[in-house]
């Protein structure tokens, strides 16, 4: 028996693929059937229909329900609330997330940096729902924003701001402003830390070069740190644009009776038992996501990888 | 004689630590300058307060006359030649080194003129669309020279460009590096801890300690008259006589070092009785230790239990020839030849 397991052990060491084989056939099983193989055969079913009358999914392979996904203008106008929501929240997190991503990566001092990413994390060790519903709170009519306007007197600027047509309504907590506010809040930590990394690993003596070289601290930001940050924000917006293609909790809580996708996906696979358009609607944000990020790679997104 | 740049009483301090301790240099224009030290002697520290990425606590820099003191990296005229070269790893060998002439804003035609003369005197010439990844270490530090030469600085800061190349490499760079000198008639100013290194290139040295300047002469003199123990140490091979060792010994009142190729080692009698005992020192050693340098041997003599010296004995004639450890020989040297020191 020792003999045995001392020849394992020795065959083991020599054959290194025989080890990692080991360790990762547990992860692999799981990614490949539990993870994508589910993933796959939920969205093999759009290439499946639903029967009209009887209301049972008929296993034949059409592209029925994709067209019934892409000619219905209501299904157009779902997918292009989304992604247009989406695309805000992604470029307002950017926008709010580098300035604080540069102050932890270049500024501070370590005992700050940690301060800071222990407030940046502690939003997501509450649950995600108490947290939007803090925020419908805070942002309903007889909330503290609506107290704080009232109390300088700037009402009317928040009126005129809800009564702009789209993005408006009757109050905060009810319009597309409201989604974007609890949106960019939630995600935020996704976009920061990405950014935050990929800045710290932009050595000093580079941005010493530009300098020595003539770049202002402009040009040094824009030809230097920015491209070379560009992969952690691009990153960042990978986490952000694809969380809000896919949420349903925001849109229900904050928003509009208008659906977004993933209100449709739970619709539909749910009460309506529509799963074929169900599916259908998921692979929406994963086309858009591949798009995204082909366009990213051909523009140099991940050229200082 | 015109100076190319001017350091006055320059204090500089981190914490606790005092990095640079009242600096003052003045180095001359076209001139090949090190700055000589072990590692944490305030030598690269030195280059940056020159090149304005670390200010000074107190005290002038002045380039060509010009206090510049105060003013931005981005103003001044120098470029650094960076240890770990720091090339843009998201440009190509041509945006890299044109970077200096595109944020100035130069014409088209005239930067793509710039960079090719620039490549083909570092000889690099058909590698302008590699990244840097792309490229072997020597071929980095080329771009990194080329890039900060594009410029035509008056002043080239050089943080140990050599560093990081092997043993072929760095001796070949450093006839490149001096070729290119003597071609731009620029100031080199060459931040080093390796002494062969600095003897063989330099017009003049510093030699850093702690913060301080410990001795600013041509290699030569640095060599041959370290001004203490501490130079006389880092410079070279040497063996040092403490003064108690010196009294004790050689009835000398001061410290003095002596280099390892002024010792003659008498084998025989016969030869010691030739020795003129007016011009030389002598006294006998116990071979502690024999070494086979090529060359050479290297052998090191214990004088008295505290008090070690080394010789170099050439290998003219025998090369096999050795000694073994615990003979005892009379060993000699000029009295002209030792240097006696300041502690």
């Amino acid at each position: 028996m020792n003999k045995f397991l001392d020849s394992l052990s020795n065959f083991a060491f020599r054959n290194k693929n025989f080890i990692f084989l080991s360790f990762l056939i547990i992860p692999l099983l799981w990614l490949g059937i539990v993870y994508l193989g589910s993933l796959l055969i939920f969205l093999g079913h759009s290439f499946f229909h639903l029967d009209g009358f009887t209301g049972q999914i008929v296993y034949e392979f059409s592209f029925k329900t994709l067209f019934e996904l892409f000619s219905s203008p209501a299904n157009i106008d779902i997918i292009i609330r989304t992604v247009g929501l989406a695309a805000c929240v992604t470029i307002g997190s950017a926008i709010i997330g580098f300035p604080i991503a540069y102050y932890m990566a270049k500024f501070t001092s370590p005992k700050v940096k940690i301060f800071l990413f222990i407030a940046i994390m502690l939003p997501l060790w509450s649950s995600y729902l108490v947290r939007v519903y803090s925020w419908k709170l805070i942002l309903a009519k007889e909330g503290i924003i609506n107290w704080f306007f009232e109390k300088l007197n700037l009402e009317w600027l928040l009126d005129t701001i809800l009564s702009t047509p789209v993005i408006g309504g009757p109050s905060l907590s009810i319009s597309y402003i409201g989604m974007f506010l609890v949106f960019t809040y939630i995600w935020l930590p996704f976009m920061i830390l990405p950014i935050q990394a990929s800045l710290e690993r932009v050595p000093k003596s580079l941005i010493n070069a530009s300098h020595d070289l003539g770049a202002n601290k402009r040009q040094t930001f824009y030809k230097v740190i920015l491209p070379l940050a560009l992969p952690g924000v691009i990153a960042g917006s990978i986490f952000t644009f694809s969380l809000t293609l896919g949420d349903y909790i925001i849109p229900y809580i904050i928003g509009t009776s208008k659906f977004f996708i993933g209100q449709a996906v739970y619709t539909h696979q749910g009460t309506a038992g529509n799963i074929p358009l169900a599916a259908a609607f998921s692979l929406v944000p994963i086309v858009v996501m591949v798009i995204y990020i082909y366009f990213a790679k051909k523009m140099g997104a991940f050229n200082a990888l | 004689m015109l100076k190319a740049l001017n350091l006055e009483n320059i204090n500089k301090s981190y914490g606790l630590i005092n990095a640079l301790n009242n600096i003052n240099l003045t180095i001359r224009d076209g001139e090949f300058f090190s700055l000589l030290g072990p590692s944490g002697s305030g030598k690269t520290t030195c280059l940056k307060v020159i090149a304005g990425f670390e200010a000074p606590d107190e005290g002038i820099v002045s380039i060509f006359g010009e206090e510049v003191t105060n003013i931005p990296p981005f103003k001044r005229h120098v470029n650094t030649v960076f240890q770990d070269y720091a090339l843009f790893p998201h440009m190509n060998v041509r945006q890299n080194v044109g970077y200096s002439l595109k944020v100035k804003k130069m014409k088209g035609p005239s930067i793509e003129k710039n960079i090719d003369e620039i490549l083909e005197i570092v000889n690099l010439t058909g590698y302008d669309l590699r990244k840097p990844s792309e490229l072997s270490g020597g071929q980095r530090q080329r771009v990194a020279l080329a890039r900060a030469l594009v410029n035509k600085p008056k002043i080239l800061l050089l943080d140990e460009p050599l560093g990081a190349l092997d043993l072929k490499l760095r001796e070949k760079m450093q006839i490149e590096l001096k070729n290119i000198q003597r071609q731009f008639k620029i100031t080199f100013i060459y931040v080093t801890h390796d002494q062969q290194e600095a003897l063989s290139m330099s017009d003049r040295i510093a030699v850093f300690n702690e913060g301080k300047v410990e001795q600013i002469d041509t290699p030569a003199n640095i060599y041959s008259k370290p001004i203490n123990s501490f130079v006389a140490d880092f410079i070279g091979t040497t063996s040092i006589f403490d003064k108690e060792s010196a009294m004790k010994l050689f009835n000398i009142q001061k410290a003095f070092s002596v280099r390892p190729e002024n010792i003659v080692i008498i084998e025989t009698e016969k030869d010691l009785s030739r020795i003129d005992k007016k011009q030389y020192f002598i006294t006998s050693g116990t071979v502690a230790d024999c070494q086979f340098q090529g060359s050479h041997l290297r052998i090191t003599y214990s004088i008295d239990a505290n008090c070690k010296l080394s010789a170099f004995k050439s290998l003219e004639g025998d090369i096999n020839q050795k000694y073994d450890v615990n003979s005892k020989h009379s060993i000699a040297w000029k009295k002209s030849d030792i240097t006696t020191l300041n502690e």
